[in-house]
């Protein structure tokens, strides 16, 4: 210890985060504030990142309290596009009921929801053009399903069944769908950021006209992978469109250990000098603003956007995880930015344009569409650890495009064992 | 036919490549305008462009991912690393992406970079200038690791790396850059203009993946090497005399284990030389392959000639470098019996 004369020196301590609610706290996100809908000016797209410093520290809201849709972020689209959004956010979310429920009867090991961030995945993938790239984390099943990729597909990847394009060898969720332009998930976290920084550089280098986009969530910016990634966008100017899923929960850390009590996730942007939004990621139509701010942007050479999205994960992790017992289990019901869907569904009502019995059916019409796939998907098997959808010799397959003769010698061995245990 | 040198012979592989297919994208650490710090970029930026050939941020894992997402575009990035020693920053893109995105995606996406890289020591480059990390490598699925040792295996394996359609790790030996070395540092250097392979045809050739080469034919044991081993294992059976045939394993994985096999079977013995550190060095693998392959032929021990198990250290590379006194002491134990 320092203890000269003349000098006295105070004990250092160090800071370790901790969320403001534990389980058994009573909640309130009262001194959370948000800018009203409407509020923040959108920039032009050619803007110069430096005349955007501000916007990492505001929320661009498009639906105010009413339903209605404010301001200049205001996409102005067709009602039959915000049915398109709305229907798709329902898809997603009776897809997710369904897949937890099989992988809690056994069915699949398994499971991702994204309930309460349907807006993020939906009203991108429909903001983005067909045929841009996405390189997604494991929470955008939206994505695909906004791109009307069948579902059965997905779910028999879910499965690792017989009709798994992915041969049973990634854990559920973990989709690969080129024709979709829906990137390999990884599992790792964040490695798809730089990867997606190298697609648009090489569409730029190529002169092509397609953008990529990529999906990590506020826990990963704190991979070197982020930085990497925001580097070389800034660098080469890449044109991306950068998203955080700022979804408060990463596993049980909450945002706090990315950084989150220091400043906002937006604003990692800005000592790149990337144009950084932070946007109401429960805002279909904020969401959608944003994604075709940045598209445009990157679509006319004034380089990458990041953008936060503000929301809640409303459901546990996984599968493998119970929320219950690192927070409050009525936390996302006091979130201030309210369910996505709802909110979505009231901004239709309020421009007469829809109505309960409309919603009902529609409820009904995707329940029935997920039941039906998930029907003929289980005619394809479902995921067993003691019967193999998938001949053992797959399980070789791919690891390079010839197989090599010690991957041979290594089959043989292995379809001998089979042979011998006699499965 | 011209001479070359490895630098220019690994230029032109890259500079054929490139002409022969515009999705060959070359990037990295001071490869663009500059060249390269060892040159073998050089003239590529003028000759193909800014958008083919540039400067890299000093960030491995960034060069690395970009390229893994360069390539699921379409093209066919050749990444360089400038020295083997700073790729670690790059290892999960290369372990958990590059090596495993066709098996993951059941070839829906592919990942055909080959990643340069300068390695080994030799140079006073001291801990971080001259480490021979392929072992690393060889143990990760879905990776090919490749390491020439002379000119026109350095071109020709170099354009069957790019041409590849998964990702390969080209490992040059930069202690012969310039010119073969047998171990003795005490000795003037030759240039590659005094060896035969520094012939090198000016345009399109390739050395096959997974083949080795039997670069010295003999009778008594059989020495396994890569690189710059390759000479010292060459100087030492000339100045001892013991008949070694020298096999020159080209490609680490996948493995060339029939000419190896055939060759252990012949002479009875075995030496393994290489310059990375020993333990689960790639010399393990290697020194378990023969003995399940060739037990019942072999009259001695297979023998391992290795770096030591430290850093590498710079004042005392020398201690630290498999060189002919350690190889040929190895040589008489195996050839005792």
């Amino acid at each position: 210890m320092a203890d000269e004369p003349g000098r006295n020196l105070r004990s250092l301590s160090l800071h370790v985060p901790e969320p403001k609610y534990r389980p058994g706290d009573t909640v309130s996100f009262d001194d959370m504030e948000f800018p009203a809908a409407g509020s923040v000016a959108r920039p032009d797209i050619a803007a110069d990142p430096a005349t955007l410093r501000d916007y990492p520290f505001t929320l661009i809201r498009v639906l105010d309290p009413d339903g209605q849709a404010v301001g200049e972020w205001n996409p102005r689209l067709e009602p039959d596009r915000i049915r398109a959004i709305l229907r798709a956010m329902m898809l997603t979310r009776a897809f997710d009921d369904r897949m937890f429920r099989a992988q809690r009867q056994g069915k699949t090991s398994f499971y991702m929801k994204c309930t309460g961030e349907e807006a993020i995945a939906v009203s991108q993938a429909m903001a983005l053009d067909r045929d841009d790239m996405c390189f997604p984390s494991y929470r955008q099943q939206g994505l695909l399903i906004a791109r009307d990729w069948p579902l059965i597909d997905m779910m028999c990847q879910i499965y690792s069944n017989a009709g798994d394009r992915l041969k049973g060898r990634q854990l559920p969720i973990m989709y690969s769908s080129k024709e979709a332009g829906f990137f390999s998930i990884s599992g790792n976290l964040g490695t798809q950021y730089p990867q997606a920084v190298g697609w648009a550089m090489a569409s730029a280098a190529k002169g092509d006209t397609r953008i990529a986009a990529s999906w990590v969530g506020e826990g990963t910016t704190a991979e070197g992978d982020f930085h990497a990634a925001c580097t070389f966008a800034s660098v080469f100017r890449a044109p991306v469109v950068l998203n955080i899923v700022n979804n408060q929960w990463a596993i049980s850390s909450f945002a706090g250990f990315a950084g989150g009590e220091s400043t906002t996730f937006a604003a990692r942007g800005l000592g790149y000098g990337i144009a950084a939004l932070r946007v109401d990621g429960n805002d279909a139509l904020a969401v959608y603003a944003a994604t075709e701010w940045a598209a445009e942007r990157a679509r006319s050479n004034h380089g990458p956007t990041l953008i936060e999205h503000f929301t809640y994960r409303v459901e546990a992790h996984s599968t493998s995880d119970d929320p219950s017992a690192y927070r409050p289990a009525d936390e996302g019901l006091h979130f201030p930015l309210g369910d996505p869907i709802e909110r979505l569904k009231q901004h239709l009502i309020a421009i007469g344009e829809w109505d309960d019995a409309s919603h009902e059916a529609l409820q009904a019409e995707v329940t029935a569409q997920v039941r039906d796939a998930g029907k003929e998907a289980e005619k394809l098997g479902t995921l067993s650890g003691t019967a193999f959808n998938h001949g053992f010799e797959t399980s070789f397959e791919d690891v390079f495009a010839e197989m090599p003769p010690h991957l041979r010698e290594q089959m043989e061995q292995s379809l001998e064992e089979r042979r011998v245990a006699g499965v | 036919m011209t001479r070359m040198n490895m630098i220019q012979a690994i230029n032109s592989a890259m500079d054929v490549c490139m002409e022969r297919d515009d999705g060959v994208t070359v990037l990295g650490e001071d490869v663009g305008y500059f060249g390269g710090v060892f040159r073998a970029t050089a003239g590529l930026q003028k000759k193909y462009g800014k958008n083919r050939v540039f400067d890299a941020p000093i960030n491995e894992c960034g060069i690395i991912g970009v390229s893994i997402g360069m390539a699921a575009y379409g093209l066919r990035p050749v990444p360089e690393i400038q020295f083997a020693d700073y790729i670690y920053p790059g290892m999960d893109q290369l372990i958990s992406e590059a090596a495993r995105l066709r098996y993951r995606s059941a070839g829906d996406f592919t990942c055909p970079i080959t990643v340069r890289s300068p390695f080994g020591g030799g140079i006073f480059g001291g801990q971080t200038h001259s480490q021979s990390p392929e072992g690393i490598f060889t143990h990760v699925s879905g990776l090919k690791t490749v390491i020439p040792s002379n000119p026109y295996d350095a071109k020709g394996l170099l354009i069957a790396a790019i041409e590849d359609p998964d990702p390969v790790l080209f490992f040059e030996p930069k202690r012969i850059y310039n010119g073969p070395f047998d171990g003795h540092y005490d000795r003037p250097v030759q240039p590659w203009s005094k060896h035969d392979s520094s012939e090198v045809p000016e345009g399109y050739y390739n050395v096959p993946l997974g083949k080795a080469a039997v670069v010295r034919a003999g009778e008594a044991v059989t020495v396994l090497c890569y690189g710059t081993m390759v000479h010292v294992a060459l100087g030492v059976a000339q100045e001892s005399g013991v008949d070694a045939e020298i096999i020159d394993l080209r490609t680490l994985v996948p493995l060339d284990i029939e000419t190896i096999a055939a060759s252990v079977e012949k002479t009875g013995r075995c030496v393994i030389v290489h310059e990375a550190t020993r333990t689960s060095g790639f010399g393990a693998e290697l020194s378990a392959q023969v003995q399940e392959r060739c037990f019942h032929h072999l009259e001695a021990p297979i023998e391992r000639v290795t770096g030591w198990d430290t850093p590498y250290p710079h004042s005392l590379e020398w201690a630290y470098f498999p060189g002919p006194v350690r190889l040929g002491q190895a040589l008489k134990r195996v050839m005792k019996d």
